[in-house]
């Protein structure tokens, strides 16, 4: 897609960033206004479909997913602020549409889907200037951005404009943290084990602050960080880029 | 069938309770999976030349895949022109007798076995017991495991659970006039006297293998220690076993296959020893063995090749290397799985093999996080395929070619799935149930336990995303 024939992308906020870290969304939203660009909201999206299509209930997954596909039919950009669920859109969908009317418009979906930072980064290839007081943040990329998506670099090269901030990654950074979804709660035991030995890397690079594009992620090490009473903020990669460069407040 | 446990589900979550508990066994595998994955990251410095590998290695195992019923018929053919006479077995059971017939048709006794996991698969070891021979495991590993009564816990290093003090004590104790070492050349030389002894005495000897040559009717065979070549070569009859998934097509797929092989498993550029077995003893020969037989096993693996998409399942070519990348085999081990394969493969292979009844929670002891694919030297695509069989779990479809399918299927859980859905597409009721997640905030019921015992409440926001832009909506001035 040429960057200048892009005036208007769809914003896709996720049910998570709904409901637990909105000002991630509006970040997002934001910083693509700032670009020029005219963001469209959808007032009627929902959820991706990630949960149940995860926990193997496709039908139910389906369902929701034709919406997704419907509510945002116009070929331009959906930009969505969290790796799985743009990787549930660009490389599940066409599978699990394949058998339906709307499966070319899945496959349509799926090739104009990006994820936030890999948005910025690639297309439009922002330029950062960072406004704030020198800091020292760790980064966490989910596994969806880092293997289904491949955009690790993208966070870490917005992350490496910012010349005050100081970017370090966890010891075993490509480890899962735990969430999985469902995994969190039907395998606890094991994925509190796995959150535990993220939370100790994570505080070990003495960071101020963690950063991460997922709120999957976030959740489950900032609730596993606070339940350690560690003193560590947890923060979206948007909302902290969006303040960084002097952005009013969300 | 043996394969372990006949029904790994049950008491999954007390195995997976015990393992996590384990400070030692968790130590253990932490520190060695960690060796194995820099090892194989060091085996492979040129991140582009490992991807066009690993192209080359999917589409050889696809290739032979996509002719395995001709191949198969191929590799009869080449073998008994070899003088390898071939044997096929439908299920384990099947397997067993007609291996055990052959060790009785020589009236054999004594039996040493090369490492293989087709016979851990279907219990040979137990048949062997029942018929009154005696097999001794000639695989350090699993000569150590065996000894202790005990099943391997990793498909390459079956004794990786182990430490160097617990094997002192074990051999002290079990083998005759060995005094406690725990120096590790010392125990090897331990092990290798008793191994030597029963080399020299066997009467058959049993090996899996790695990868059948079609074109040729050779078998292949990996391995370390030399055991390998001592079971196939010094009795008199060597039964070979392999699954029939894993024939290829010509000679010349090998290099790379062994090259992906040795690397993924154990970071080695190459093994050992390379064994290429072609036939038995030649009338001109002075050693060998007189006969050579070789097993192939179905066991399910047709069952599992009917479904295009689970066919990819066949590709596997036994490196270990998902278990090494994968976050909960790291924590648990592969005891916990209770099944002869663990780990992401396992996870895949054993609810096909077993039935999703049985089976069929393994699959659930995965975050999908990626690494087992990212990992795997052929390009199963394991995340997808666990994904599928939580699927074929909780689905009545008619249809669906798995064993046990739509048994993980719990009431309770469709349910909510359903509620989920209708709340997830319509627009007003999602609407207020975020709304009533954010300003009642305080009114929630409390979490399920299994999030709040590690892990802080989650605290909705004040107010929704969405209510933000409907907001902002209203009060154009405040876009740009």
């Amino acid at each position: 897609m040429n960057t200048a024939e892009i005036k208007r992308v769809y914003l896709f906020g996720t049910c998570l960033v709904d409901v637990f870290h909105p000002r991630a969304g509006m970040a997002a939203v934001r910083l693509l206004e700032r670009e020029g660009l005219f963001v469209d909201f959808p007032p009627e999206q929902t959820c991706c479909g990630q949960p149940p299509y995860n926990s193997g209930y496709d039908e139910q997954a389906r369902d929701v997913a034709r919406q997704v596909v419907e509510r945002f039919s116009d070929p331009i950009p959906v930009i969505v602020p969290s790796g799985s669920c743009a990787g549930m859109l660009r490389h599940h969908y066409p599978s699990l549409l394949a058998d339906d009317p709307l499966a070319d418009a899945a496959r349509g979906l799926a090739t104009r889907t990006y994820e936030l930072h890999e948005f910025l980064n690639r297309v439009l290839k922002i330029r950062l200037e960072d406004k704030g007081e020198p800091t020292k943040i760790v980064m966490h990329t989910s596994c969806s951005a880092r293997r289904e998506m491949g955009i690790r670099e993208d966070g870490l090269a917005l992350l490496g404009q910012l010349k005050n901030v100081e970017v370090c990654e966890p010891e075993n950074a490509e480890a899962c943290c735990g969430f999985g979804g469902t995994f969190a709660v039907k395998m606890s035991d094991i994925s509190a084990a796995m959150a535990a030995d993220k939370c100790e890397a994570i505080e070990a690079t003495g960071a101020d602050q963690l950063l991460s594009s997922d709120c999957g992620c976030l959740m489950n090490i900032d609730g596993m960080l606070r339940k350690q009473a560690r003193d560590l903020d947890a923060e979206h990669l948007a909302e902290f880029l969006w303040q960084r460069t002097g952005g009013d407040a969300l | 069938m043996s394969g372990f446990s006949t029904h790994p589900d049950h008491d999954f979550d007390v195995r997976v309770h015990d393992a996590l508990g384990n400070e030692e066994l968790r130590e253990s595998f932490h520190g060695a999976m960690h060796f194995l994955r820099d090892k194989r990251r060091s085996q492979f410095p040129d991140l582009d030349a490992l991807e066009a590998l690993r192209d080359r290695g999917a589409a050889i195992r696809d290739r032979a895949l996509a002719r395995l019923p001709d191949l198969l018929e191929q590799l009869e053919k080449n073998c008994l022109r070899n003088g390898i006479q071939v044997h096929w077995a439908d299920t384990a059971e099947e397997a067993n007798t007609l291996i055990t017939d052959l060790v009785r048709s020589i009236d054999g006794k004594r039996i040493v076995k090369g490492k293989s996991m087709a016979t851990e698969e279907i219990g040979l070891n137990t048949a062997f017991e029942a018929a009154g021979f005696t097999c001794l495991e000639s695989d350090m590993g699993e000569y150590i495991v065996q000894q202790a009564k005990e099943t391997p816990s990793h498909i390459i290093m079956p004794a990786i659970h182990r430490n160097k003090a617990s094997i002192a004590r074990q051999f002290h104790e079990q083998i005759p006039e060995t005094p406690y070492t725990e120096d590790v050349d010392e125990l090897i030389g331990t092990g290798r006297r008793v191994l030597r002894r029963a080399f020299a005495e066997a009467d058959v000897g049993i090996s899996g293998v790695n990868f059948a040559v079609a074109e040729t009717g050779t078998l292949c065979l990996v391995e370390n220690e030399g055991n390998g070549r001592m079971s196939t070569t010094v009795p008199e009859m060597h039964i070979a076993v392999m699954g029939i998934e894993k024939v290829i097509e010509r000679l010349a797929d090998l290099p790379d296959l062994l090259r992906l092989l040795t690397r993924s498993a154990t970071g080695q550029a190459i093994t050992t020893y390379f064994n290429l077995i072609s036939g038995p003893r030649k009338d001109n020969e002075i050693d060998g063995p007189r006969q050579v037989h070789l097993v192939l096993l179905d066991n399910g693996r047709s069952r599992i090749y009917a479904d295009r998409q689970l066919r990819e399942t066949l590709r596997c070519i036994r490196c270990g290397a998902c278990m090494n990348h994968c976050p909960v085999y790291e924590r648990l081990g592969g005891h916990a799985y209770g099944t002869v394969y663990p780990g992401p493969i396992g996870q895949v292979v054993m609810p096909q093999l077993f039935g999703l009844d049985r089976a069929g929670k393994l699959t659930q002891a995965c975050s999908l996080n990626g690494a087992c694919g990212e990992a795997c030297p052929v390009r199963i695509p394991l995340p997808d395929l666990i994904r599928r069989l939580r699927h074929e779990g909780v689905t009545h479809e008619a249809g669906s070619p798995v064993k046990g399918h739509g048994r993980q299927r719990k009431a309770g859980e469709a349910l909510i799935w359903k509620a989920w859905s209708l709340i997830h597409r319509t627009p007003w009721l999602y609407s207020l149930t975020t709304r009533f997640a954010t300003r009642g905030r305080r009114l929630l019921p409390p979490l399920p336990q299994a999030w709040t015992r590690h892990r802080a409440p989650l605290e909705p926001a004040e107010q929704s995303f969405r209510e933000m832009m409907a907001r902002r909506g209203d009060s154009p001035g405040d876009q740009q």
